[in-house]
């Protein structure tokens, strides 16, 4: 039937995807080459906006791998069964994300030639030294995890190894949220909401990367996905979207009250024209209503409403953190309270930037990494989710 | 009678004043010199640098001091968003009073730096005598600190540099900021900006250790009413500001 | 196969050939020293296999503790063993850093920032 046709052709179709995803690694190599010989000056960046697009990007995989890892951990931790089964797949989507993230990362650097120095000097106050050590760690983890879950004479292994990599993940993603928390001069980011709201911020859009990666290889094998356990997966999906614009919302509507804040907070969600738009077009109409629609509305919530909505999904965080990270640099700094500045250095002037080329390829240079990492590895070991019986959906998540 | 006596007085105190003069003036000079750090010793906290900008004399218009910075640091002196500015004039307009005034902005050199806390690799990092520099030698170019100062003192080498000053080395992909002139000040000069505006007749830049009580600038500070930018950060800079 | 084992084999053996041949008469660089005279250090082989080392750790004590006129001085270094045509120590493979870390496929990465100019010529083209 199709299926044996499909195999037929199988081979060949994988190889193109790797050969794809290749060719957009090394345009990714492409664009890192240019800034490294030329500098950031080929970039959008300048002293004002200091983190662009590579950091949208990369920030995305970091908190992604950190949330798809939950899809494990909810079957290890919290014992639900159908989640068991997913385990090993969301640890191998956890290192591939993590590794096109890092990848993006350190290439970004000004001197990307120094990573051993950043791994070999550290500043016990710094968030990024402690992320070396975290980051090097959820590495090691995610494979002791996964091994666990598939050699079957260290099974009993998966739940403390579960633990300990959930408890690890939690202090990451705080980790991820307190480098900005941790900037108490920036308007947009001096928030002890910051790390929980990663955190939540991480389970939507890890769950919704891996609803995504799961749909296209049950498609690939020709297998379909039992409803309920799809179900499921959806209304988690949709609880987690609800919670992540309950956390947007509180981190928003707080900062409101505070006078000195206002200024700040008008920019991003009324008058800093290109931001606004991107936060409530991009972020809450199509990365968070519009799924919730799709997951929940009456005949919604088959496989393609829901690969849909995690697709918005992720449309929806790319425009959360273009708004996070480049709106909040291109408010000014409150310098000198009470005046109205001006100076050559763009003081009391709002910052401008345009992402440049370079920086768009080896953001999505970073998403190929993580995308050849997953085909690659899904081929080679047996991840694909195999329920053992159909799961009648009770109250719980 | 008296005139003769008044002659002689007069001329005693006029010689008793020289000679006393003559046997002072080389201990001053000998007082100045003594400021420059003998070779190979290193720093040390009993100096703390620092600066006190007065905004009453700052001239609104006048550039010299980011012009005197630009030339000893070997800055481009543009303004382009990606050129590096250690230094720069801030205009002021009192939002309530209509007051217009400017000031020149740098690297407050705080007790307390947000920059030395979040630098993954300690680059970022404070001197014994309170000056806080990059070491360029291990900046990973992460930006980190630009995005933690709070008075945006720090600038990003966004393209290749040619003829570096021997004194100032900067490069491409690290980080950087005013150093206080720390090369002048190590051979006991004082800041090229502080030079400049003395220079220019406005005397707004006033440079010294705020460790001596002698020293002009402790001398002034304990004086008229001073005050630090974003004073309630807590950060105890080393640049104040008197007359804002 | 036994063709691949075949051109495996003369390609080996003009490997090794060529590296033995090379081991007789090694092609040194031809480095300017610049004004040359009496080098910090009296031995040159010492040099040069541990200047890096001792202008890390010079570099180290004049950076964070602010120590001035120490021996191994980078910018002494320039003002001696610069070329006295180009003022630099970098611009050709003659000159007298960039000769030897060319030679020796090392990357030079002290100029990215330091002057590779002696200061004369530094103040005297500004």
């Amino acid at each position: 039937m199709a299926s044996s046709a499909f195999s037929r052709n199988e081979s060949r179709y994988f190889y193109a995807l790797v050969a794809l995803g290749l060719f957009v690694v090394l345009l990714g190599y492409l664009g890192m080459h240019a800034m490294e010989e030329h500098g950031h000056i080929i970039t959008g960046m300048n002293n004002q906006i200091v983190w662009g697009i590579p950091h949208v990007f990369a920030i995305f995989m970091i908190v992604a791998a950190s949330g798809v890892l939950n899809i494990g951990s909810i079957g290890t931790v919290f014992g639900k069964v159908p989640y068991k089964a997913r385990a090993p797949m969301s640890g191998l989507l956890a290192i591939a994300l993590l590794s096109g993230g890092l990848a993006v990362l350190m290439l970004d650097l000004g001197r990307p030639d120094r990573i051993i120095v950043a791994a070999t000097y550290f500043n016990p106050t710094s968030v990024f030294a402690w992320n070396i050590f975290l980051y090097s760690g959820f590495f090691t983890l995610a494979a002791i995890y996964i091994w666990t879950m598939m050699e079957k004479r260290i099974n009993p292994w998966s739940k403390p190894v579960g633990f300990l990599m959930f408890a690890w993940r939690v202090l990451l993603t705080s980790g991820t949220g307190l480098i900005f928390a941790f900037l108490v001069v920036r308007q947009a980011y001096a928030s002890a909401l910051l790390p929980p709201m990663f955190i939540v911020l991480s389970f939507a859009w890890g769950l919704a990367v891996f609803l995504i990666v799961q749909s296209a290889m049950y498609t690939w094998n020709g297998r379909g996905l039992d409803p309920a356990i799809l179900k499921r997966m959806k209304n988690l999906l949709g609880v987690f979207i609800i919670s992540s614009l309950y956390l947007v919302a509180t981190y928003h509507l707080t900062n409101l009250y505070f006078a000195k804040q206002t200024g700040f907070e008008h920019f991003i969600l009324r008058d800093g024209g290109i931001y606004p738009t991107i936060f409530w077009a991009g972020y809450v109409l199509l990365g968070s209503l519009l799924p919730l629609a799709l997951i929940y509305f009456p005949g919604m919530g088959n496989t393609k409403a829901v690969v849909s909505a995690s697709l918005l999904v992720i449309l929806g965080s790319f425009a959360l953190l273009y708004v996070f990270i480049i709106g909040g640099q291109a408010y000014p700094l409150s310098i000198f309270p009470g005046y109205e500045v001006s100076s050559s250095f763009g003081d009391g002037q709002i910052g401008k930037y345009i992402p440049s080329l370079p920086e768009i390829l080896l953001g999505f240079g970073g998403l190929a990494i993580a995308f050849l990492i997953t085909i690659v590895s899904t081929r080679v070991l047996k991840s694909l989710p195999l329920d053992v019986a159909v799961v009648t959906p009770k109250n719980d998540a | 009678m008296s005139e003769t006596n008044l002659d002689r007085r007069d001329f005693l105190t006029k010689s008793s004043i020289g000679l006393a003069g003559l046997a002072i003036a080389p201990g001053m000079l000998l007082f100045d010199m003594a400021h420059a750090r003998p070779l190979g010793e290193a720093a040390s906290n009993k100096v703390r640098w620092g600066m006190l900008i007065d905004n009453n004399k700052c001239e609104t218009g006048c550039n010299d001091c980011v012009t005197a910075c630009n030339t000893e640091n070997g800055l481009s002196g543009g303004t382009k968003p990606t050129d590096s500015q250690w230094i720069r004039k801030v205009q002021l307009k009192d939002t309530f009073t209509g007051r217009v005034s400017s000031l020149p902005m740098m690297c407050q050199h705080c007790e307390n730096p947000p920059c030395v806390d979040v630098c993954p690799t300690q680059a970022s990092f404070k001197r014994a005598d309170g000056i806080v520099l990059v070491d360029k030698h291990i900046c990973i170019g992460c930006r980190y600190c630009v995005m933690a100062c709070p008075y945006q003192a720090r600038s990003f080498v966004h393209e290749v540099l040619h003829d570096q000053k021997p004194e100032v080395p900067r490069g491409k992909g690290t980080v950087e900021s005013c150093t206080l002139c720390v090369h002048r000040i190590d051979k006991g000069d004082t800041t090229a900006c502080a030079e400049a505006c003395t220079k220019a007749g406005h005397k707004a830049i006033l440079f010294g250790d705020l460790n001596d009580p002698e020293s002009e600038i402790s001398k002034r500070i304990r004086t008229v009413t001073s005050t630090q930018i974003r004073a309630d950060l807590g950060l105890n800079t080393g640049v104040r500001y008197e007359g804002i | 196969m036994n063709m691949a084992l075949r051109l495996a084999a003369i390609l080996f053996s003009i490997f090794i050939t060529t590296a033995v041949h090379a081991a007789d008469k090694p092609i040194l660089p031809n480095i300017d020293i610049g004004k040359g005279g009496q080098c910090v250090e009296p031995d040159h082989a010492l040099m040069r296999k541990t200047h890096m080392n001792l202008l890390k750790h010079q570099r180290d004590e004049t950076m964070r503790k602010g120590i001035r006129g120490q021996k191994y001085s980078l910018a002494e270094c320039v003002e001696c063993h610069a070329s006295t045509k180009t003022n630099s120590v970098l611009g050709s493979n003659e000159a007298f850093c960039q000769g030897c870390h060319a030679y020796a496929a090392v990357k030079l990465d002290c100029f990215e920032c330091h002057a590779n100019k002696r200061k004369v010529t530094a103040e005297a083209s500004k």
